[in-house]
């Protein structure tokens, strides 16, 4: 679809229809290795992609690359149909584009409350004076209308949490910005059934709140309980799109092409790892 | 509704009774929650032992004399304890307590300046060395236990040539020696202590107040009235011991101010919040957008100026200078001090009264042994035991309380 095709959408159908974030001709290189070539990509509205790939098959390359942490070498973005620029994290943060990296980043000393604002700490009064109670407050508000319901306090430091409760702190946090785009990396890694259920729930009511939510994964059970659309890229390149939301598409299929195989060849193994 | 509301209130009532029953908080100090009340619980052991030794411990002397011993090392070790939060390390604070003390003595006596501005020359001198050396750690990248270690080898050097030949410079009275050898009167004693209880209830009440109006959840007045009465009742005793003998002297009033304001600081505000974050997680803190280069170099600047300050009161009680002022121990207690009432040493997790603490556990040791007639071969024994004890009870209740 060309640009000016795009734009005549937008014009006709409103602005539903029009990408959030649109990526076209994404490459990127370290050294000799073409980590990304050539990558398009589309994130809606109110639409949870799974970017699924083997080891090295160039995911955190490409979330890196629209986080703007490691801006990719050649190619266009468009947010909302215009151009855009993903230089920095600033730029990324700018767009409400939001990132929980696998490692969470979080603080494991501080408590929830002090997790959840750090770096934007709420203050009253005097300079640099925090406002407990605020932030305390808007922090059950926040994890209240995400579901997030196993904490017994907000209080608690986050080193007495377990790994479902930390991802979903680490999720809320990034909500606080009140962010369009959500960039989640393995968050079902490392964690149990219960867990995991609890995070794709969560990462369901993203969606319903408009986001658009991309979901890094090995897990293809999980990415298939909470995504609408299987984005595979192998070897850097994005070898397939399957809309799965109504079983478009099996599971053998993605793991054919995040495989290079042909449809049937491995279509036994459940496990692509 | 009414129902619902009753029966949900019974149930909250059930829940804080629970929370604060006796058996409760033995499992919360067993897990290393309230690690005050357990250095406190410390603290009381060792006094009993010293008072059964010797009846002159608890003494009105004797414990206006401890007040006076600890607040050099306490000062110092408030330094530390911001240091340790951000899970650096400061050694030099020792030689930087006695080069700043150098400083002070040489300029008033030897070169006539004023006392007020030699003391301000002294702290500066520490501010600065505070500067150099978060700089070299945050520039360079190199590990703060390296720097500062030189440092306590370079400013130890920079010291003895200051002193000059005669290497000791004794004080004559002036605004340096009042710094603790200065008395209140017992009524101003028992306004200061009235005062300061007044503070900590309105605190506690207006906080408690902030709360209730936004709906969140608080403690039932009663444990509110229970610290107030506990705070307010070793405030008092505190302030009548001292009365009894030669009054609060400035120097507790001194440290105590230090305590409070720096407690705030690590507390209550953002700046004391990024510096545990630094300490708990540096990667985090980066990506949070904290100015982790800025909260190291402020927190050097803080602990060598605190050292400075510690200095002061050292040369101010010992009514001199010389080449031994922050030499030997005091390195060693300021930072096994806080350690001992439950500031860890890898950053992160601490507060800024265990600096206090941790100085009357091992002024009050100090202190008993001398009163006993032991020497000080005895005395690092039996510290350098509690020291060990105390990290050891608090790394197995962290094992504990991480593993259910």
């Amino acid at each position: 679809m060309s640009e000016v095709e795009t734009k005549a959408r937008t014009a006709s159908d409103g602005s539903d229809s029009r990408p959030l974030l649109a990526l076209k001709g994404v490459s990127k290189s370290f050294g000799p290795v073409d980590a990304l070539k050539e990558v398009d990509m589309e994130i809606r509205r109110g639409e949870v992609v799974g970017l699924v790939g083997d080891n090295g098959a160039g995911k955190s390359t490409l979330i890196k690359a629209i986080a703007g942490v490691q801006p990719a070498d050649t190619g266009e973005a468009y947010f909302e149909g215009s151009s855009v620029r993903l230089t920095s994290p600033q730029a990324a943060t700018s767009l409400g584009i939001a990132t929980v990296y696998q490692d969470l980043a979080l603080c494991e000393n501080l408590d929830v409350v002090a997790n959840l604002f750090l770096g934007q700490e709420v203050s009253d009064g005097g300079p640099g004076v925090l406002d407990e109670t605020a932030m305390e407050r808007k922090a059950i508000e926040l994890l209240d209308s995400l579901g997030v319901t196993t904490l017994r306090s907000v209080r608690t430091d986050v080193e007495l949490l377990s790994g479902g409760q930390r991802q979903a702190v680490a999720i809320a946090r990034s909500m606080l910005g009140e962010p369009n785009i959500a960039l989640l990396d393995e968050p079902t890694a490392a964690l149990g059934i219960v867990q995991t259920r609890q995070i794709l729930d969560l990462i369901k009511r993203l969606r319903d709140r408009g986001l658009g939510v991309v979901v890094i994964s090995h897990n293809l059970a999980d990415v298939f309980q909470v995504a609408d659309r299987v984005a595979v890229l192998r070897l850097g390149r994005m070898v397939g799109d399957f809309p799965i939301a109504e079983g478009e598409s099996s599971q053998e299929e993605i793991v054919a092409a995040i495989t290079g195989a042909e449809l049937g060849e491995r279509a036994t193994e459940e496990e692509p790892l | 509704m009414t129902p619902d509301g009753a029966a949900t209130a019974t149930a909250d009532v059930e829940a804080v009774r629970e929370r604060f029953s006796p058996v409760q908080m033995m499992r919360r100090i067993a897990r290393g929650e309230l690690g005050e009340v357990r250095v406190l619980i410390g603290i009381a052991v060792i006094w009993t032992i010293f008072q059964l030794a010797n009846d002159r411990f608890l003494s009105a002397v004797n414990l206006s004399n401890l007040t006076l011993q600890i607040a050099a090392v306490a000062t110092i070790s408030v330094g530390v304890v911001l240091v340790l939060l951000l899970g650096e390390i400061d050694l030099s604070v020792g030689a930087v307590s006695g080069l700043a003390a150098s400083v002070m003595a040489v300029l008033s006596v030897k070169e006539g300046l004023s006392p007020e501005l030699a003391i301000v020359a002294g702290l500066l001198v520490g501010t600065v060395i505070g500067l150099f050396n978060g700089l070299i750690v945050t520039i360079f990248g190199i590990p703060s236990f390296v720097v500062t270690l030189a440092g306590l080898l370079g400013w130890q050097g920079v010291q003895l040539a200051v002193l000059g030949d005669t290497g000791s410079v004794n004080l004559p009275p002036s605004t340096v020696t009042d710094l603790t050898g200065t008395f209140f009167d017992p009524g101003i004693g028992w306004l200061l202590g009235f005062a300061a209880i007044g503070a900590y209830a309105a605190t506690l009440w207006l906080s408690r107040r902030r709360r209730v109006a936004a709906g969140l959840e608080v403690d039932p007045l009663s444990v509110l009235a229970v610290k107030v009465v506990l705070v307010g009742a070793a405030i008092l005793a505190a302030i009548a011991i001292l009365n009894s003998d030669r009054g609060v002297p400035l120097a507790a009033l001194i440290v105590i101010v230090l305590m409070a304001l720096f407690s705030f600081l690590t507390q209550r505000t953002r700046y004391g919040r990024h510096i545990f974050a630094v300490g708990g997680n540096q990667e985090a803190a980066r990506r949070a957008g904290i100015r982790i280069n800025r909260i190291k170099v402020s927190v050097f600047m803080l602990a060598s100026t605190l050292a400075a300050a510690g200095g002061m009161l050292a040369a101010s009680r010992l009514l001199a200078v010389n080449q031994q002022s922050g030499s030997g121990d005091v390195l060693l207690l300021a930072i096994a001090g806080p350690v001992i009432a439950g500031t860890s040493l890898f950053g992160g997790r601490g507060f800024v009264w265990s600096a206090l603490l941790g100085a009357i556990v091992i002024g009050s040791i100090s202190n008993g042994m001398d009163l006993l007639g032991y020497d000080s071969d005895i005395k690092f024994m039996v510290t350098g035991a509690v020291l060990l004890a105390a990290v050891t009870i608090d790394a197995a209740t962290r094992l504990r309380r991480q593993h259910g």
